[in-house]
């Protein structure tokens, strides 16, 4: 740890109501080995406690602090201020974009945790009720020496999903941590999931900005999760159409409607 | 599906175009929409242009010698390199989208984009001189 301190502005985005969305300056002495989470924290203990954020672990696990530090999706936990900014420098803080602001910058990410229902990854955040039923909560790995992948991979942020330019101008599009999360499910076997990640709003959207992947905490590597998705999809849909089974599928969905 | 934003359409229409603190592959990103929209324009105009073979052959003449020049040239050159960005881009996105490179796609867009403008600029100099 260095041991001068650094005199850092926190501009911080703030939004509350119908309020229209302005800058706050805040003028800190911090150390640069610091996060920018401490220095929000210090913000809203010591200069204004109606400051809201989200928070929890302190250590990149939880993925609630995700916000766009000097405009790039950040973990705020895990970034340092120097890695940042420098002594007399600024830290703009803004929330996510892509997602309902709440108030300053915590956002909505209940769209995000839907879909992830959706594509079959419902260990972590799910707001689905059956998913706190303890029946269908994970009770370990598989198999013996297996970890789950899990937590140790997706955290749920959003961080991708605020810095993909396709989710900026079409909401509808799945996102990226969605078709991630659709990817480590895997298409066959689920219908469901095959035919949410095959439709235009699913990997057929996506524009290869490989923003995602650039932003992802976790190195999830969500762009690549949605061109080896795309490679699956068609290879299915190859072996669909040459054995007829996409045509079995439809005929027995219709029949049973 | 329910949106995951409560900005307007309007509001979002632009939001693709923010190249700020991003990295080279949103360049990459940029690049292939404008050149689609600027080649998307240009097939209009050309159909604007070609629409004068319909007065007769000496109003088409009198419009090829009015656009005969410097200025009308460089948006030439402009058309001819956004054709090949955007194709050699679009090249490196197929690549990709059936998993081919997915790993050297920075150095595939830097390659070919280096070869987009080596190629025009050889382009310009003959349409200058010519």
């Amino acid at each position: 740890m260095s041991t001068s301190k650094w005199t850092v502005t926190f501009k911080v985005f703030r939004k509350k109501g119908e309020e229209v969305p302005h800058y706050d300056e805040f003028k800190l002495e911090v150390d640069p080995d610091e996060y920018v989470l401490d220095g929000v924290e210090r913000i809203w203990a010591f200069h204004d406690r109606s400051l809201t954020y989200r928070h929890a672990c302190h250590h990149s696990t939880c993925g609630a602090c995700g916000m766009r530090v000097n405009g790039v999706e950040k973990l705020t936990c895990i970034t340092p201020v120097r890695d940042v900014t420098h002594d007399g420098g600024v830290i703009r803080v803004e929330p996510l974009r892509n997602f309902t602001l709440v108030s300053d910058l915590a956002v909505d990410m209940g769209v995000m945790y839907t879909r992830m229902d959706k594509v079959g990854q419902r260990s972590v955040n799910s707001d689905a009720k059956e998913a706190y039923q303890s029946e269908n909560r994970p009770a370990g790995p598989a198999e013996s020496g297996v970890d789950f992948i899990r937590l140790s991979d997706c955290i749920e942020c959003g961080l991708c999903i605020s810095a993909c330019p396709i989710t900026a101008s079409s909401p509808e599009y799945l996102g990226p941590a969605v078709l991630a999360g659709a990817h480590q499910h895997g298409i066959k076997g689920d219908e469901q999931v095959f035919r949410l990640a095959d439709c235009e709003d699913g990997v057929w959207r996506c524009h290869s900005a490989f923003e995602c992947t650039a932003v992802c905490p976790s190195f999830v590597d969500p762009g690549e999760r949605i061109m080896d998705l795309r490679k699956q999809i068609i290879g299915e849909q190859f072996r669909r159409l040459f054995s007829g089974s996409n045509a079995r599928k439809i005929n027995t969905m219709e029949a049973s409607k | 599906m329910t949106e995951i934003s409560n900005q307007s359409p309007v509001s979002r229409a632009g939001k693709w175009f923010d190249p700020r603190a991003r990295s080279i592959n949103m360049i990459g990103f940029i690049l292939n929409r404008i050149t689609a929209l600027g080649l998307t324009f240009y097939l209009f105009l050309h159909l604007i242009v070609l629409h004068q073979l319909a007065q007769g052959p000496a109003a088409y003449d009198g419009f090829l010698s009015m656009i005969h020049n410097p200025v009308f040239t460089f948006f030439e050159v402009l058309v001819v390199t956004a054709g090949f960005m955007h194709a050699l881009n679009g090249i490196r996105i197929a690549l990709n989208s059936f998993g081919v490179g997915i790993r050297y796609q920075k150095m595939l867009l830097v390659v070919l984009m280096g070869i987009a403008i080596i190629v025009s600029l050889v382009f310009a100099v003959h349409m200058f001189t010519v």
